[in-house]
Formats: C-alpha cells, structure tokens, sequence
C-alpha cells in the first residue's frame, strides 16, 4: 500500500510539474481555454467527491457555480464597505456561500435519493435562473454584472491570460491535494462506505446524516470557487454565464471522467470545455468520417454530439476514462502490494 | 444480569406484526438461537435490536439500560455489531477497508490485519470486496463486525449459501469466535444441525409469536415447534 501513496504522490507532482511549465509550451489564448479546464475540473472534484464517493446525485451543480459566481460578482463591483474588494479575496467567500447553500439543499436530501434526488436537484439549477431576474437592482438581472478586469498583481510579468491560468491551476491543485487527503483516509471510506450501504454504514456506527449534508456542503463550495474564477475570467456574470445545461454536463463529465479518480476527472473537464466553446471544430472533426455531415450551425448540434460521445464512451468503457486507467494499471499495482 | 433483555417488543408494518410481544433474554457468553420458519419475525428483531426499526410497543435494554433512546448509529459503540441476512459489504472497497470501517466505531483500524488473519483473509486484503465468492463474502462481514470490538454479536443465517463443509467449519468457528472475543452471539439460522450443536439456548418464533424456548434438545422435541415447521414446509 506504501507504493500506491508514493505513485499517487509522484502523481500529483507530476501534475504540478506540467501545470507550472505548460503556459511556456502553449499559446496565451490557450492557456487561457485551459484555465477554462481548470474550473470545470474544480467544480467536477467536488461532484467527484458527492457522487463518486458519498453515492448522492446532483443535477444542480450549475446553481452553484452560479451562486458562487454572483458572489465574486456583488463584492467586487458593488463592494460591501463601499470601496473596490479586490476580487482574490472573494473566492473562498464564494465557496464559503456556496458550500453553505449546499449544506441547506442536503439536509432535505437526506430524505430523497436515486431519481428523486436527481429531479429536485434539477429542479433547483432550473429555478435558480429566477433569482438573479427577481432581484435585479442587486444582482443585475438579464443583463447582469461587469467585474473589473483582473489584474495581473505585485507587478508580475505574466500575461492576463497567464495570469488566470495559474490562479485557477494553482487553486485546482490545492483544491485536489486537499480532495486527496479527505478521500484516502477515514471521511473517504466513511463516505463510500455510505454509497455502498447505508444499512450497514449506520450499524458500524457512521451517521449518514451528518457525513452525506457534508459531501454536500464540501461539493457546493467547490462549484462556488469554480463559479467565482468562471465570473472573474469571464469579467461579467448574468444568468447565462451558467446555463441550466450545465449541471447536465457535469454530471455526464463526471461519467466520462470516472466518477471517483480524481485525474480523469481533467479529461470530463476538457470534455465540458469544448464541448460548451467549441462547438464548430466538434462538428468538423465529426465530418470527417465517411458518410457524416453535420450542420455545425443546427441548433442542438453540440447537445446531440456530446451525448453520442457520452454513449459510445459509456459502453466501451462503463467506468469511465478514470476506472479505464485504473484497470490498464490495476493488475501491475495490485501484483506490487501484495509484495509489500 | 442478562446482557440483553428483550421485552414484550411489538412491532407491525401497517396489518401484519411482525413480532408480537416478544420477550427473550441473552446472558454473558451464551450462545442464543433464534429459529422459526420464514416470515416469523426474527430479521425484525434483529432490526429492533440495532435501531433500524423502532419497536411500536416494549423495550431493548443492553447492559440494563434502554437502547430505545439510541440512534442506529449509535448501538455499535454500545458494544453490538451484526452481520445481514443478504451480505451488506461496502462492495466497492477493498476487503480491508470494509474491516477498517468497522473499526472506524472503535479507535482507528489498528488490530485490522490481526483480525484478516484470524477470519483467514489475510491474503485477500486488497482485493474488492464485491469481487469474493458469497461465502467469503460472509466472512468479510463478520471480520467487519468483529473490529469494532462488541460485546454483543448479531449473526443473521451466517450458513445461508455456505457449503456442506463450511457449515460445519462454521459452528467450529463461531464457538471459537465466542471464546477467543468473549462475545455474546445471537443467531438466527435456519440450518437446525447448526443451531443445535453451537447454541446453549434456543428461542422460536412463529408469525412473530415466542413458540417455545429452552436448550436444543428441549426445543426440538417441542410439539408446538414440529408443528410450526412442518406446518411451513408441507
Ligand atoms: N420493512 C418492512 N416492511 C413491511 N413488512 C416487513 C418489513 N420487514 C419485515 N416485514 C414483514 O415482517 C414479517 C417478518 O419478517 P422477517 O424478515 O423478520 O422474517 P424472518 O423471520 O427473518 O424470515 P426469514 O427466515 O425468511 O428471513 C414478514 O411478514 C415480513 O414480510
Ligand atoms: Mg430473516
């Protein structure tokens, strides 16, 4: 078992090597569509951490992104003690209202689960949109809120788009570091432990109401920093910087990635990322096959080939990129413990 | 004083009861069946024992004190563990990380490899859980009970799907278990060889009613249980 901590150790060194050198490899608008990567990914460790590991399903992760997004946006341009908030310090505020909306959406999702958890879940990223629309003159309605550009600080060199790529980076491998830690130890098999039976959870003494509203509460608050770094990156928030959709990406991202290896998790994010932004190259790509043509331009288009994507990945591969990975590499690991 | 003391427990799902004023006691160390033909209500009881259901009438006292005011996630630190009819692994976890959270209940998972070894599946630790024949997938439970250290051990049908020889390893083992732990075992089984030759007393239900009680021999010459038997089987 000591080799699997040191290759997941050499692992995550390894991700922090390439994240660190990747901007001198790519260009500054790349860096910046993968900056993009970063905050899908956050908010996907999140849902990683209530679906994959604590079993509770959530079709309203884009609410909040959203709910942390608002925040960033109502403290930095309005600014609570009437001056300007630099936007930095609203990302852990982000988070903090974020994971405690969570923590009130998952004490009544105690009482739910499977398909009904599932619906209200949605039910709430659908009527999310209302609320930025109800409270306009303090959120901005439609037409929304514009953020201060971010600015590079303490007169670094980087580029903007460099700037936020190793903010939302930097952030992302914390965050994972920190996901790591509480997964792989006690709150990890607690809440498997959950997702696996909750009869037999309870009668070894764990108390499923408190650890499953704390996956809740730990999954919101990262979609509340993802939704904050979307905002900043973004420079402005509205009700359609997070779609309802997107809660629906999400957990179809999370299917793609594994729902509870942390690194596939990069490959549903990218997943999300093209598939929201670049639309036309999808459906060219696609032409390319004998006897397909696509109208990039069809409404719905992206929808239909994400989830032919979705389908075809499922049935060769059910458990995802991630559970791919893990049994390319299992039976060379699994060889390796039982010597150690 | 008794160890557990079942008293006068009721308890009905909407028409049928389930159990119906049941009362029975377990003494330090004993052994105690619980028989009775399908449907009679032994499953249920141990559910009220654990906390799963809470009875509609009577009381649940472990080291004399009432276990009704405990949460179910609560009856383990008491000192009582149990194993599931129909095996309740964490399925997707390691052979030893279904052991650790039981030991979760205790002090951390320390005594975990002792425990492997003693139920012999040292070897299979890090194999998942779900992927075990059922037999051993029974004996990865009962491991799982053991690490949280109880007093009190609930075994429901531990030979259901067991094979001829195993069933009989089996009342070796829980015997053993007993001594070697100093537990009180409760347990249901259908198996009669092996209720009559682990057990020191036997209690029988039938349609939730308490039937018969006394030791093996007793109970098994009992007009009233031959009848619930054959009256189940013919
Ligand atoms: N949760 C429940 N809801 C409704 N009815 C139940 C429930 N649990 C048990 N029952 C009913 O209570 C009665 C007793 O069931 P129980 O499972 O305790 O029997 P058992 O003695 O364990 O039988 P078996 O030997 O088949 O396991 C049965 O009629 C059963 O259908
Ligand atoms: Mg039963």
């Amino acid at each position: 078992m000591r080799l699997k901590l040191a290759l997941e150790v050499l692992g995550l060194l390894a991700l922090a090597a390439l994240i660190a050198v990747m901007p001198q490899l790519v260009s500054s608008f790349t860096a910046y569509e993968m900056a993009t990567v970063g905050m899908y990914f956050i908010a996907l460790l999140g849902l990683s951490i209530l679906t994959g590991y604590s079993g509770q399903i959530s079709l309203g992760h884009g609410a909040f992104m959203a709910i942390g997004g608002y925040t960033t946006a109502v403290l930095s341009v309005n600014g609570v003690y009437g001056h300007h908030i630099r936007d930095l310090w609203t990302i852990p505020i982000a988070g903090v209202v974020a994971g405690v909306a969570g923590l009130l959406v998952g004490i009544p999702a105690l009482r739910l689960s499977g398909l009904y958890l599932a619906l209200i879940t949605f039910g709430i990223a659908v009527s999310f949109r209302q609320i930025p629309l109800k409270f306009d003159h303090f959120l901005g309605g439609t037409s929304g809120k514009v953020l201060s550009l971010l600015k590079t600080p303490f007169g670094l060199s980087a580029t903007p788009n460099n700037w936020i790529y190793y903010l939302t980076w930097g952030i992302a491998f914390v965050l994972l570091v920190a996901a790591w830690l509480f997964v792989r130890g006690k709150p990890g098999r607690t809440l498997k432990a959950i997702r696996d039976s909750e009869i037999a959870a309870a009668s070894s003494g764990i108390s499923l109401a408190r650890y499953k509203t704390l996956a809740f509460a730990m999954s919101a608050f990262y979609a509340g920093v993802a939704g904050s770094l979307y905002a900043i990156a973004r420079g402005f928030m509205n009700p359609d910087v997070f779609p309802i959709v997107l809660s629906v990406y999400l957990v179809a991202a999370l299917a793609l990635g594994g729902v509870d290896s942390f690194l596939g998790l990069i490959v549903g994010a990218s997943a999300i990322y093209v598939l929201v932004n670049r639309t036309a190259d999808v459906t060219q790509w696609i032409n390319h096959l004998p006897a397909v043509n696509l109208n990039p331009q069809r409404p719905g288009m992206p929808d239909v080939i994400f989830g032919a994507v979705l389908i075809v990945v499922l049935i060769i591969l059910p458990t995802g990129v991630g559970g791919a990975l893990r049994r390319l590499f299992g039976p060379l690991t699994s060889r390796l413990y039982s010597k150690s | 004083m008794p160890l557990l003391e079942v008293e006068n427990v009721t308890k009905r799902f909407g028409g049928i009861v389930a159990l119906d004023g049941v009362s029975f006691v377990a003494q330090p160390g004993e052994i105690v069946g619980l028989i009775g033909p399908n449907g009679a209500g032994k499953t249920t009881a141990f559910n009220v024992i654990t906390r799963l259901y809470t009875p509609d009438e009577g009381d649940v006292r472990f080291e004399g004190k009432s276990l009704l005011g405990v949460r179910p996630s609560g009856v383990v630190t008491r000192g009582i563990a149990r194993t599931f009819q129909n095996v309740e692994l964490f399925r997707g976890m390691s052979v030893l990380d279904n052991v650790r959270v039981g030991a979760h209940a205790r002090h951390g998972d320390q005594g975990a490899d002792d425990l492997l070894y003693y139920v012999n599946l040292h070897s299979l630790r890090y194999r998942p859980a779900s992927e075990l024949p059922y037999g051993t997938q029974k004996r990865v439970e009962l491991a799982r009970a053991l690490a949280s250290s109880p007093r009190l051990l609930l075994l429901d049908e531990p030979a259901g799907g067991l094979s001829h020889e195993e069933v009989e390893q089996l009342g070796t083992f829980i015997k053993r278990m007993r001594d070697d732990y100093e537990l009180t075992i409760l347990l249901v089984e259908h198996h009669m060889g092996l209720v009559m030759s682990t057990a020191d007393r036997v209690h029988v239900l039938d349609f939730g009613r308490k039937i018969a009680e006394g030791t093996p021999a007793e109970v098994q010459g009992d007009k009233q249980v031959i009848e619930a038997y054959l009256g189940a089987t013919s």
